[in-house]
């Protein structure tokens, strides 16, 4: 199997986002046939033979890397990394309508809103994992913030002070909550999508639309089941 | 650039420039720097060439982003008096903007013709035997030849009715290969019927062989039809040349250079994960400097060539 990984031809290789994703993706492949009881094991394992497919488990922000550059023909991962890697071109195929989740700007409980606060302040420096997002959603409106990059926890940048705001993902909403935080502005919503390379996409013409239109049925059964399944 | 990695490049180069002597290209070359108006008159895209500076007296001038504008300009300028058609091929570094840390190239290698005054399919296919043939001379025999036409993307949002603002939303996220995307544009778009936009998400994804133009055959209207009709008059020349690479019809072909007329052409290779050349028709280029005169021409990217080389294990080519 590892022989065959470098080389072109062999099933399609999906590039699996590990993290949130997973479960909800794996679902998905379930529904389409795709052999995924490896993936769900405890394995160290990076590579799964799926049948028809060859699975590749990464982080969610590196899927497009490896999809830019032809290691992984095809790929899940959501909307929001795909904006901020927005500078690796890769064919975005499906709306997968899994792990939707809401980009948000938020601020602390009682602080003034953020426009007023930018009104006497000038400036709002705003804590992210996101920085393109961030700055593209200020940019257009023409308000001027620092955007500071920070890896992980970003709620803990408003209660300390290193900012005024953040820009983050929230599903229910509840870690802002304990956090003090609340939703100012509703940046984007983002799902899952399906992604491809660019020249998988035309020299494997039949199984990625292949690959696309079953995993557009399944993603559409899971938003609106059939009475009685 | 070390001996080893300059001696295969060579070999590239002369493998290309052989074959496409064989077919009676001649070599020809343009400056490095171009006034920055010339480049803007042949494709308003190339006017945001990435490297721009000022000469002494003010001039604004520009490295060249591809070769085919700088060889229109040429061809208007000294071979005007001549009678066409003209047959002429180049090697040389072309200049475009990159995302630094990501090994791309600030300056790259192309190698490629254009035939200027040869109009139609009989014209375009002899430019595609000449890339076949190319293709062949530097090993990369699992390469292939895509071909679309500039026309039909255009041609049927304006056959289904899509507004200018419907229709420029949703080609800027086809060239972005963002077809989630388009389909969000269209279904928004109020002045388009469901079936238009079924019909018209269904076009982009249509690639294949000569079925694909069958199957389209329903589709759209004149302006459509007429499109598809052109890109299957151009699939049937290819029938009586030796093609020896697999050529595949695709209707949401759409590239992001503005000068292309008709056919357009783009090269793919499996083990390299981004197009390795591209082409088309650009009948109404000439005219820009000058001359009126249809053309059609393609460039192979010189180091995308040898990386498949190396991939596939071609050597002593």
């Amino acid at each position: 199997m590892f022989d065959s990984l470098r080389k072109p031809g062999g099933p399609l290789k999906l590039a699996v986002p590990r993290g949130a994703l997973l479960d909800e993706t794996l679902d998905l492949l379930d529904r389409i046939g795709v052999e995924t009881a490896e993936v769900r094991g405890d394995s160290r394992s990076l590579v799964f033979d799926g049948g028809e497919l060859t699975l590749v488990t990464m982080r969610p922000y590196d899927v497009p890397t490896y999809v830019e550059a032809g290691a992984a023909d095809v790929g899940i991962t959501g909307k929001d990394v795909l904006i901020e890697q927005g500078d690796r071109p890769v064919y975005e195929l499906v709306d997968l309508g899994i792990g939707r989740c809401r980009m948000v700007l938020a601020t602390q409980k009682g602080d003034a809103a953020p426009s007023e606060h930018q009104r006497r302040l000038g400036m709002m420096r705003i804590a992210t994992k996101y920085p393109r997002i961030a700055e593209q959603h200020f940019e257009k409106r023409g308000r001027q913030v620092e955007v500071v990059e920070v890896k992980g926890s970003i709620e803990l940048a408003p209660l300390v002070g290193l900012a005024d705001g953040i820009v983050d993902l929230v599903a229910t909403g509840r870690t802002l909550a304990e956090n003090n935080l609340e939703i100012r502005e509703e940046i984007v919503t983002c799902t899952a999508r399906l992604v491809a390379n660019r020249v998988s996409y035309k020299i494997r013409s039949a199984e990625v639309d292949d690959l696309a239109r079953r995993l557009r049925e399944a993603a559409a059964e899971v938003e609106s089941p059939e009475p009685g399944s | 650039m070390l001996p080893d990695e300059m001696l295969e490049l060579r070999r590239i180069q002369s493998a290309l420039l052989d074959v496409f002597g064989e077919y009676s290209y001649r070599e020809v070359r343009t400056p490095t720097l171009e006034y920055a108006d010339s480049l803007e008159l042949g494709d308003r895209r190339s006017a945001d060439a990435a490297y721009r500076f000022f000469d002494d007296r003010g001039e604004l001038l520009a490295l060249r982003t591809d070769m085919t504008i700088p060889i229109a300009r040429l061809v208007a300028a000294r071979l005007g008096e001549v009678e066409p058609p003209h047959r002429l091929s180049y090697l040389a570094n072309a200049y475009r903007a990159v995302t630094p840390q990501r090994g791309e190239l600030r300056e790259f290698g192309q190698a490629g013709i254009e035939l200027i005054g040869g109009a139609g399919p009989y014209a375009t296919a002899e430019v595609i035997e000449v890339l076949s043939r190319a293709l062949d001379a530097v090993g990369l025999k699992d390469a292939v030849i895509g071909l679309g036409n500039a026309s039909l993307w255009p041609g049927l949002l304006a056959d289904c009715g899509a507004s200018a603002a419907t229709a420029e939303r949703s080609s800027d996220l086809l060239v972005g290969h963002d077809l989630v995307g388009v389909e969000a544009v269209l279904r928004e778009a109020e002045e388009l019927e469901d079936a238009h936009v079924d019909t018209l998400l269904e076009v982009i994804g249509m690639r294949g062989g000569e079925e694909t133009i069958e199957r389209a055959a329903t589709f759209g209207g004149d302006r459509f039809g007429a499109a598809l009709g052109r890109l299957g008059s151009m699939s049937s020349a290819l029938g009586g040349r030796s093609i020896g690479h697999e050529v595949q019809l695709d209707l949401g072909m759409l590239r992001d250079i503005g000068y292309y007329s008709g056919t357009t052409i783009e090269v793919y290779d499996p083990s390299v994960g981004e197009i390795i050349g591209g082409g088309g028709r650009y009948d109404d280029l000439m005219g820009k400097f000058g001359v009126t005169l249809p053309a059609a021409g393609f460039t192979l990217y010189i180091e995308r060539i040898h990386k498949a080389q190396i991939q596939q294990g071609v050597s002593g080519v």
